[in-house]
């Protein structure tokens, strides 16, 4: 593709993005709620993606920073606090309301000192027995979640707290719907353009991050951290910079999320969640910019969309197979058929210039070394004209 | 004192299920290295099979006695749970054997979600309540009482897990178990089949965690299709904390997890001064783990550093 036609398919694609709402909404809002809902999703994903994508660290307790921003909005902006603390009603006769230039940084700060204070105790870990470790932390978070109703009613327990704020940006209320010359925009259309703005700033972010150096630092590091250390990374810092920038995201995606529903408690933070995540993650491409942000709104817009779908099938089974688990039914096989036919993701990145793995099986191959093929020994792959990818001595044959 | 022994009893109980679950994980882990995250599934799925057969003897032959009943659904239980382990392993982690290593995780996953809602269309969505079939008064010793259930929980994880050290140590399939986890490539060039050890493996795996399904289910009266949720992840942080591949290992960590917990969580509330109640019992499991893994990464009998990415 041209750079001409790349920038065509750009601004047709931006306008695409613009345009959406207007023609959901046209459907009913509860379709541009989905849309709202995926774009939600694509920042977490785009979040997650710096630490296991990156980085290399399955972190399988990523919603535990989703849930921080989310409560830290819930609290700074519902009556709840008031209303159980007198103290803090004194303080704040108004109530409390708190603003959204106020939220989105403290969230963000506040995810991302999770996110390292996590990280410190499991540096020295790796693969599996991180993901065990990160799941951890998250259910952890979400017990506490779930049981900080008593002594001190902090969280509202299971019950969650609800009234909270809608955001409200520039003078203008994102809650209410707004109309421009008899054109009425609905709120969750406001929500989605908020959303989108966001979404962008992210993949520019991320974007940005995987050309600079740390990118490269993360990268070399996920690849073979002993040989990143000897080159001087440091991989101490690098790490604990991952999962402070990964979680960093799902602080502000979790916030908008709280102020979205006007409704958060702990159910919305279950290990599934993180998991899902994940699979987000994998299923698009791991690592890769579009794949990951395909998997995302695939996996969150698929169940529901399905969920209108699945409305005849369930009166064709007698109302045995209903709409919320023909979804799960269906998100289930799409993980596990999508991972077996493509299981390095639906779009994985391109491989640049790594030493592609011979058909015959990864682990148990060993790569095709000089000791193996010694100069002068003809080898299979030499006799093929063209194929010099497998060639190992293109100079001095 | 008999709260302290009481504890002691229900956390050995406890801790003997997560040991047999564990040993599950840790075989699979040990031999290709893949978290089966549709192991507490396979649970749930013998726990659920065992109720259906108890359901179906208690109306076909009602003078059965209850021990009799409840191994044959053990026994039926077990068979339904292998066979569903070796389709699962043959149709999800098989052709993903020499994939990236998230692939298999991603399927294990959705085999999981998968399992859950077959069984919650098969069996319905509500708590089935687990009879007793054992006689329900309890011994008291020293002040402490033990069920008869609990005590046969004890005896079977006994009996289990001797059976499971004779296969291991002194059968030609363990020793192939054995060869492969040391080396797929090595052993398989000594004449073992990998795949055939393979699934052997899955099914060992399935047996016993259908066998602590049933027990489990039978300790605290009730099944449901989310009940392996929690135990096979309480189950595989106890093998992580033992040293994930490690036989002994996954014993030991289980067990103390199971004491951990029921010792933790009787005590917590006059530990924090009424601040943190019985609620955060599911705390310590983690809490320890991330301890246990700060402090020995490779977990408590784990020898090979935790490298694996």
């Amino acid at each position: 593709m041209t750079q001409k036609n790349k920038i065509i398919a750009f601004v047709l694609c931006g306008m695409a993005l613009l345009v959406l709402p207007l023609v959901l909404q046209q459907f009913g809002n509860a379709w541009v709620r989905i849309a709202d809902i995926a774009l939600l999703y694509v920042m977490l994903a785009l979040g997650l993606n710096i630490v296991v994508g990156y980085a290399g660290l399955l972190d399988l307790g990523y919603v535990a920073f989703f849930a921080v921003g989310a409560y830290l909005y819930g609290l700074l902006a519902s009556p709840h606090l008031t209303s159980t603390f007198p103290a803090i009603a004194a303080m704040f006769p108004n109530g409390l309301h708190a603003s959204l230039w106020l939220v989105v940084p403290l969230a963000l700060g506040l995810a991302t000192i999770t996110g390292v204070l996590l990280g410190i105790p499991v540096l020295k870990l790796r693969g599996d027995y991180l993901a065990i470790v990160t799941l951890g932390f998250g259910e952890i978070i979400r017990i506490f979640l779930n049981n900080l109703d008593h002594p001190y009613n902090i969280t509202n327990g299971p019950k969650g707290i609800n009234q909270i704020d809608s955001v409200k940006l520039f003078g203008l209320d994102l809650g209410r719907p707004i109309s421009i010359g008899g054109f009425e925009l609905a709120s969750v259309t406001l929500y989605y353009y908020l959303f989108l703005a966001l979404v962008i700033f992210t993949i520019v972010i991320c974007q940005r991050l995987q050309d600079s150096r740390i990118g490269r630092a993360w990268m070399a590091i996920r690849e073979d951290e002993i040989a990143a250390k000897a080159m001087g990374i440091n991989t101490r810092n690098m790490k604990l910079l991952a999962f402070g920038m990964g979680a960093s995201f799902g602080g502000v995606s979790g916030s908008m999320f709280a102020a979205f529903q006007g409704f958060v408690s702990p159910e919305s933070f279950s290990l599934m969640e993180s998991v899902m995540i994940v699979a987000m993650v994998v299923l698009g491409g791991i690592g890769h910019l579009p794949g990951v942000i395909l998997g995302a709104v695939l996996l969150a817009a698929l169940p529901e969309v399905l969920r209108y779908v699945a409305g005849p099938l369930q009166a064709m089974t007698d109302g045995r197979l209903d709409a919320a688990i023909l979804r799960q039914l269906l998100i289930a096989l799409a993980m596990i058929i999508v991972m077996l036919l493509r299981p390095r993701g639906l779009w994985p990145s391109p491989e640049h210039g790594k030493a592609r793995v011979p058909s015959g099986g990864a682990r148990t191959v060993m790569p095709p070394t000089a000791q193996q093929n010694p100069p002068g020994i003809d080898f299979p792959a030499d006799a093929l004209p063209g194929n010099t990818e497998r060639r190992q001595y293109p100079i001095n044959p | 004192m008999e709260v302290l022994l009481q504890q002691i009893i229900n956390g050995l109980v406890l801790g003997s299920m997560y040991a047999l679950i564990a040993l599950g994980y840790t075989m699979v882990y040990g031999i290709i290295q893949l978290i089966n995250f549709a192991h507490g599934e396979v649970l749930m799925v013998g726990a659920l099979t065992a109720w259906s057969v108890i359901g179906m003897m208690q109306t076909s032959m009602p003078g059965a006695p209850g021990w009799v009943i409840l191994i044959l659904a053990m026994l039926i239980a077990c068979v339904v749970a292998a066979a569903l382990n070796f389709v699962i392993e043959k149709v999800a982690y098989r052709p993903l054997r020499n994939s990236p290593r998230l692939a298999p995780l991603i399927t294990a996953i959705g085999m999981s979600i998968l399992l859950q809602t077959l069984a919650m269309i098969i069996w319905k969505p509500n708590y089935k309540p687990f009879p007793t079939l054992l006689p329900s008064a309890p011994f008291n010793l020293y002040g402490a009482f033990i069920t008869p259930t609990q005590i046969m929980i004890l005896s079977v994880t006994a009996v289990s897990l001797a059976v499971l050290m004779w296969l291991v140590h002194y059968t030609k399939i363990g020793r192939a178990m054995r060869a492969t986890a040391e080396n797929p490539r090595v052993a398989g060039l000594m004449g073992v089949k990998p795949d055939v050890v393979i699934s052997a493996t899955f099914i060992i795996g399935a047996v016993l965690a259908a066998i602590a399904g049933v027990m489990y289910a039978s300790n605290y009266g009730t099944a449901q299709h989310t009940m392996g949720f929690l135990p096979g992840l309480k189950a595989f942080t106890a093998a992580v904390f033992g040293g994930i591949g490690n036989l002994g290992g996954a014993v030991i960590g289980g067990i103390l997890l199971g004491l951990i917990e029921a010792i933790g969580s009787g005590y917590i509330g006059q530990l924090t001064g009424g601040l943190l109640g019985s609620h955060y019992t599911d705390i310590f499991a983690f809490i320890v783990l991330i301890i246990i893994l700060t402090l020995r990464p490779s977990g408590l009998l784990g020898e090979r550093v935790a490298d694996r990415a």
